[in-house]
């Protein structure tokens, strides 16, 4: 009973939602800092990202005549819990060493589930542009999943005997060495730097929510406390994707010592990387993107797979 | 004053309409936003949708056929929201004030916040009209 009630607070608190909400608002910060020094701007206060979420809060919601109320509002609610528990399953192995056989395959699909609240979101507002935003994220998904799941069996197949349990990974590594020192975890790494850009929907892969084609597309019709929630797991998803590629391929959260700022390093490096990619880089036509994750990122991944069968 | 009301004055997200202008106005807006004069600092940024609003800029004298556009606009824009007439012809008709299809400025249909003068008004004087707007908020 006690453990349980330990277990719901984690998923609460820390290091559950109100943990990564603010971490990952105060990530979107990080995020609008590096956009600002690319583009020779001066950057928003550090509140900045608290202050939108918090206006968002007292604005009124107005709901379309003829959207579905029950998926309006459900659906992102499911992708914001799908990512509270995410990050609460991977903060509680890198902290505790608690897991269980098998979470990272729960991890990988739930990492699915904001695009799939975000879809149904979108279809069930009435609105045809929205409803194109919707069909361009199905296909993103589609295109993306292929060579994410390829990339991260490659770091499974890395660990000598070979298990689904994200501690034993860590494990591996602490004893073995980063598995990111091994060329097909390289492949591996970049491949899922890139398959990120595309799941957090930012620039080249912002398709589904373009601003000037389809006017924010999948989340045109989301207003108030509704379009906080989206902002939410948007920010959510961007602190949770780094640590579940630390975890993975960087040796994990390490808190003793000098490394927690070693850590913080890892952590920001990868922000980076996602943020000059966003910056440097126009939007894609959705053809172009599917093309482009099931032709060369694919390859690049299979052959990393087939390096860490050979042993590399 | 409240931690909404706090957060309303620091993230204002601004949906620009352009409600028949000749597109002079928008090109001193898109000024405003690139890096010399740079308004993202204040948290001000542009929205796609109009239910993202918090701040509707309507740019133009409005000819006859924009104004059930102009007010259906209004009344999607989640309350609260604000309203700046932008240029001398938002204000008041402009060098269109006599032509044969002027439905009238823009505060005859909704209601105007902040008038921001000039034909185009600098970008000094859009930042200015903004800070006024946010004091008044």
């Amino acid at each position: 009973m006690a453990s349980t009630l330990g277990l719901i607070l984690s998923f609460l608190i820390f290091p559950g939602l109100l943990f990564t909400a603010v971490g990952g608002l105060a990530t979107q910060w990080v995020d609008r800092k590096v956009s600002a020094l690319v583009q020779w701007r001066v950057r928003p206060p550090w509140f900045q990202p608290f202050a939108d979420i918090l206006k968002l809060l007292g604005k009124e919601i107005v709901i379309p005549v003829g959207a579905k109320r029950a998926g309006f509002f459900l659906a992102p609610l499911a992708g914001l819990a799908a990512v509270g528990v995410v990050s609460t399953i991977l903060w509680l192995t890198n902290l505790r060493g608690v897991g269980f056989v098998g979470d990272l395959i729960g991890v990988l699909y739930l990492l699915t589930i904001p695009s799939l609240g975000i879809i149904l979101g979108a279809s069930a507002s009435s609105n045809p542009l929205a409803s194109v935003g919707a069909s361009r994220e199905m296909k993103l998904v589609l295109a993306y999943e292929l060579p994410f799941v390829i990339a991260i069996f490659t770091a499974v197949t890395k660990v000598s005997p070979m298990t689904l349990r994200l501690d034993s990974i860590i494990a591996y590594q602490e004893a073995n060495g980063v598995l990111l020192g091994n060329a097909s975890c390289i492949l591996a790494f970049i491949v899922c730097i890139l398959v990120a850009q595309a799941k957090l929907t930012y620039p080249p892969f912002d398709i589904p929510e373009a601003e000037t084609e389809i006017m924010d597309g999948t989340h045109m019709e989301y207003s108030g406390a509704a379009l906080a929630v989206i902002k939410l797991q948007q920010a959510m998803m961007l602190f949770t994707l780094p640590i579940f590629f630390i975890t993975l391929f960087w040796g994990g959260l390490q808190f003793s010592g000098w490394n927690i700022l070693y850590t913080i390093v890892k952590y920001l490096i990868i922000v980076t990387i996602i943020v000059l990619i966003k910056n440097t880089n126009p939007r894609v036509r959705i053809d172009q993107a599917v093309r482009f994750f099931w032709g060369p990122i694919s390859l690049i991944a299979v052959i990393g797979m087939v390096l860490a069968i050979l042993g590399f | 004053m409240g931690a909404t009301s706090w957060g309303f004055k620091k993230s204002l997200w601004v949906f620009h309409l352009n409600a028949g202008a000749c597109n002079n106005c928008d090109i001193e807006v898109l000024d405003c936003l690139c890096p010399k004069f740079d308004v993202e600092r204040f948290g001000i940024k542009l929205v796609g949708s109009v239910k993202h609003a918090d701040v509707l800029l309507v740019s133009g004298s409005v000819p006859r056929k924009v104004v059930p556009e102009l007010i259906e606009a209004y009344e999607q824009a989640p309350k609260p929201c604000a309203v700046v007439a932008l240029g001398a012809c938002g204000c008041t008709g402009g060098i269109f004030k006599d032509g044969y299809n002027f439905a009238g400025p823009v505060d005859k249909h909704i209601p105007v916040d902040a008038y921001v003068p000039g034909c185009p008004p600098r970008p000094e004087a859009i930042i200015g009209a903004i800070v006024k707007l946010i004091g008044t908020l």
